[in-house]
């Protein structure tokens, strides 16, 4: 089911959330709401769900083509997760996941061992088996946030929702996590939206990522798109480590750290590099990371992998010189 | 001393502290406690029980339990509804209405009573004679249905007071000023409990499909129930034991309108001492009554933390 955004804003107050964003989220997609705090990432997320309501005005959500801006949370058919889970916290593992059918109508109500057997196909898909009786709070960070897919998913909803789907958990549980929800994705096809303020993230994990900044959309694009061909300085800077340059005219050039090559002073081209001083010198793990200072006093940050700084020999306080390695 | 930790003091000013407190506790909380009972039973068991059984003390006994038996439910609702308001929706004048929640607090009981006899006393905004004109249609009504053979018995108490409707230096006085005395505790109980708590459970919920009405009981409720009962269990106790504003609206109509603490007054006025520490005990015993079941559910509450 894809998702058309079209148009929307938010006010709080005086605080404008967002600023007329039109977005479309392709069926089957995994789209990543990418931004730094308070850009209107995850109001936009809960504008979609239903939790929030866009203003007044020409803006509609689209589920596969049909209006939903009026229908209501709970009638969307959409599955969300939120930051802190927000399991029920009285209830099981198994009351959690079954929750959204027990509150059925009647009418469509599964039978109890229906909900049962809905319940244990969701545990495994979840790989959360045996855990059933468990209550959130005797469950680790990572296994909460399944146990919330699990009951977001047990509705059969259209799409699935995610605000900072990593955001609560340490950085180990979070690496497995993400790769995880991937190859899960990949299995299951159904079209999610997620929110992050991480770019590794958003990069790694979606087909799709919608740069936010200021209450609008930034730019959309593939992650190779966003990266390689960003739309805007404010972009570059927020996708990565970047070194900026302003020419004496007030014109922004920007470099990323892994785009200079470094070779011996000695080597030096005039015409396409600068002379600089290593300042300091990272190079625990596999890429190395040297901070240089060039002639003008300014600082540059440059990556390299350990062979080529290790083939160098570099020490701190060596002169090299430096160039870029794009093709130009 | 392996369990010694940096704030430990030396040990005779734990001493000194330790004692301290032990000679405070008993001297204003022991004591007293003990007084009530050795006092209700220094002339023997049967004083006591005839004190218990007479009939100004049942009557008492039996106006307190009814104003708590009105009082405690109404402000149960009242609490809940208007913590639920406050904590889940934010809208123009929030903080107003939570000062406004702690008004019967910030009052004196005195005044508490005295402003429903500004309103309906005799020389009041709606004083009985007014009363009884603006219900006069519905005492006509009242007294047509008690004239009824078959069902008139429901309805003789209604028409009887709706032809006379006295409110201060009645039962309904009292009532409504227990109720306003004792309107905070519920919504003060819930309010830092359901702020702390958010909404994040409730929009899950929403997502999930549930409507309003379900998701009060199945997941609003059951994270508040020890909260609530904690709140329920303070009203009460207040709800039976006040003093000052009901003594106000009473009138101190022996057998009427003498609520237990009320009675105790009365007697211990007339020198009966004997009799006003038995009643006395009663309202003690509901103190420590309700005391260990707070405890109870201070326990039960403690540990399913998310």
């Amino acid at each position: 089911m894809s998702i058309s955004i079209h148009s929307i804003s938010k006010t709080f107050g005086s605080y404008k959330a967002l600023e007329e964003v039109s977005l479309e989220v392709p069926n089957g997609s995994l789209t990543a709401l990418l931004g730094p705090s308070g850009s209107g990432k995850t109001t936009l997320l809960r504008i979609v769900a239903g939790l929030e309501f866009a203003d007044d005005g020409p803006g509609k959500i689209l589920f596969h083509g049909e209006n939903v801006s009026g229908v209501p949370a709970g009638k969307r058919g959409v599955g969300f997760v939120f930051q802190h889970y927000a399991l029920f916290r009285h209830m099981t593992v198994a009351q959690n996941i079954g929750f959204g059918l027990s509150v059925l109508p009647r009418s469509k109500r599964p039978s109890p061992s229906d909900i049962r057997d809905r319940v244990h196909e969701l545990l495994c898909l979840v790989k959360l088996e045996g855990l059933d009786k468990r209550r959130p709070h005797e469950l680790s960070g990572g296994q909460r946030q399944r146990v919330a897919l699990a009951r977001a998913l047990a509705i059969r909803p259209k799409v699935l929702l995610l605000d900072e789907p990593f955001g609560a958990l340490d950085a180990r549980v979070r690496k497995d996590l993400r790769r995880w929800l991937r190859v899960f994705h990949n299995e299951i096809g159904l079209t999610t939206l997620f929110v992050t303020h991480d770019q590794e993230e958003a990069l790694e994990l979606a087909d799709q990522v919608v740069v936010m900044r200021n209450a609008r959309i930034e730019q959309v694009g593939s992650p190779q798109e966003i990266y390689d061909r960003p739309h805007s300085p404010f972009v570059y800077e927020f996708l990565g480590n970047v070194n900026k340059f302003t020419d004496p005219s007030g014109n922004q050039s920007y470099i990323r750290p892994h785009e200079i090559d470094v070779v011996f002073a000695a080597e030096y081209d005039p015409t396409t590099d600068r002379l600089a001083r290593i300042q300091h010198l990272f190079s625990a793990g596999p890429v190395a990371t040297l901070s240089v200072r060039l002639d003008d006093g300014k600082f540059v940050d440059i990556e390299l992998s350990r062979k080529q700084l290790d083939d160098l020999g570099l020490s701190v306080g060596d002169e090299v010189s430096i160039r870029s390695n794009l093709p130009q | 001393m392996a369990n010694l930790q940096a704030t430990t003091e030396s040990k005779p000013v734990r001493a000194l502290l330790i004692g301290l407190a032990l000679i405070v506790l008993s001297l204003f909380l022991f004591l007293p406690l003990l007084a009530v009972f050795a006092e209700a039973l220094r002339r023997g068991w049967e004083v006591f029980f005839a004190s218990l059984t007479e009939d100004a003390a049942r009557s008492a006994i039996k106006l307190t339990l009814l104003t708590a038996g009105i009082a405690v439910p109404l402000n149960t609702l009242f609490g809940l509804s208007a913590a639920w308001l406050v904590t889940k929706y934010r809208f123009k004048g929030r903080a107003f209405l939570i000062s406004l929640i702690d008004l019967p607090f910030a009052v004196s009981p005195v005044i508490a009573g005295l402003v429903w006899i500004m309103i309906f006393g005799a020389k009041g905004w709606l004083p009985p004679s007014r009363m009884t004109e603006l219900l006069a249609p519905l005492a006509a009504l009242a007294a047509q249905a008690a004239s009824n053979e078959s069902i008139g018995g429901l309805f003789e108490g209604a028409a009887a007071w709706l032809a006379d409707p006295k409110i201060v230096f009645a039962v309904p006085g009292i009532i409504i000023a227990t109720v306003f005395v004792t309107f905070p505790f519920v919504a003060r109980e819930l309010i830092p409990l359901m702020e702390s708590q958010g909404s994040d459970q409730e929009e899950a919920a929403v997502t999930l499909g549930a409507g309003g009405w379900r998701i009060f009981w199945r997941v609003t409720l059951p994270n508040i129930k020890w909260g609530l009962l904690y709140g329920v269990l303070l009203c009460n106790a207040r709800a039976m034991g006040e003093f000052g504003a009901v003594s106000v609206v009473s009138g101190h109509i022996r057998g009427q309108t003498n609520t237990l603490p009320l009675h105790i007054e009365v007697l211990y006025n007339e020198y009966q001492f004997s009799a006003a520490f038995a009643c006395a005990t009663l309202l003690a015993l509901l103190a420590l009554l309700t005391l260990g079941l707070k405890s109870v559910v201070e326990q039960l509450s403690g540990p399913p933390q998310n």
